[in-house]
């Protein structure tokens, strides 16, 4: 379930125009016209990246059904940025572990010389 | 939930089928290479879980011999790697398979090599996996190692995605 959910944030975050449509969400919600604007591309256009967003529960549509603005959701996010974040922290935590070990035998390696 | 390690290991995704992980341990290259092929310096690093012991830890450091991790956690959950040594070059280099216990048919290569400059050993780990699918698998594995850890952010993803998302569709499809 958690791994199909983030194959759709992925996806949906793997077009550019839609990278740029979430930053420019993150900074406050805008109607399809106002993210069409910076773009070279039709209100359709955006319209249908638009689509892809909301499927992947990235961004939402507001009822007011004259301006419908679209807003960032943040929960879908969170997640692919604690995806990684959870397995380089289980890493970080074995290489500092390392760390104490090898202090310890360049500790032990001073005491006794190098032997090879 | 920040880390609670000390930040020093870099992770990164250089395409949609690998993982890199970097990192420069201060001490020399033929220590490193010591904690990283005896098991009996694995076994004090690697299993780093709270309540994980680790009973099976089995190198066999030449190439086409097998290697062998596996961890218990202690409601009786287990762990485990295994892989084989395709290529050795002693204190530099290592390229081995692995597979994760509950994904036999996804194998990933891993090519580990070391430098040392200024008595530091620049460390990297490259994974290679077939697919963007079984990577994304893989770093979801690791995740699930730490059973505490897994719980705490199963109650986390159920809180947020408990929250009433205003005029929201709080069912999410795949998109192909």
């Amino acid at each position: 379930m958690q791994t199909e959910r983030l194959d759709a944030t992925f996806a949906a975050l793997a077009d550019p125009t839609r990278r740029a449509i979430v930053a420019r969400l993150a900074k406050g919600e805008a109607t399809v016209m106002e993210l069409a604007e910076p773009f070279e591309m039709s209100q359709p256009a955006i319209s249908k990246h638009l689509k892809v967003l909301e499927r992947a529960g990235l961004v939402s549509r507001g009822r007011d059904a004259q301006r419908r603005p679209c807003r960032l959701e943040a929960a879908p996010l969170r997640e692919v940025t604690d995806w990684l974040e959870r397995y380089r922290d289980l890493w970080d935590a074995r290489f500092d572990r390392l760390d104490n070990l090898l202090e310890e035998l360049k500790q032990k390696e001073k005491r006794h010389g190098r032997k090879r | 939930m920040a880390g609670k390690g000390s930040g020093k290991l870099k992770v990164t995704l250089p395409s949609d089928n690998e993982i890199l992980l970097a990192r420069v341990f201060d001490a020399p290259r033929h220590l490193v290479w010591e904690t990283i092929t005896k098991p009996e310096y694995v076994r004090r690093w690697f299993c780093c879980m709270d309540g994980f012991t680790m009973p099976v830890c089995e190198i066999d450091l030449r190439v086409g011999g097998k290697y062998r991790y596996l961890m218990l956690a202690s409601d009786g959950s287990e762990v485990g790697f295994h892989g084989e040594y395709k290529e050795i070059v002693a204190h530099q280099r290592i390229v081995h398979t692995e597979i994760f216990d509950p994904y036999p048919d996804s194998p990933a290569l891993c090519t580990v090599t070391l430098e040392e400059r200024d008595g530091k050993t620049y460390f990297q780990n490259l994974v290679q996996h077939t697919t963007k699918e079984a990577r994304d698998m893989h770093v979801q594995s690791g995740m699930e190692t730490g059973a505490d850890l897994a719980l705490d952010r199963v109650e986390s993803i159920a809180q947020s995605l408990g929250a009433p998302t205003r005029g929201g569709n709080s069912t999410v499809h795949a998109v192909r």
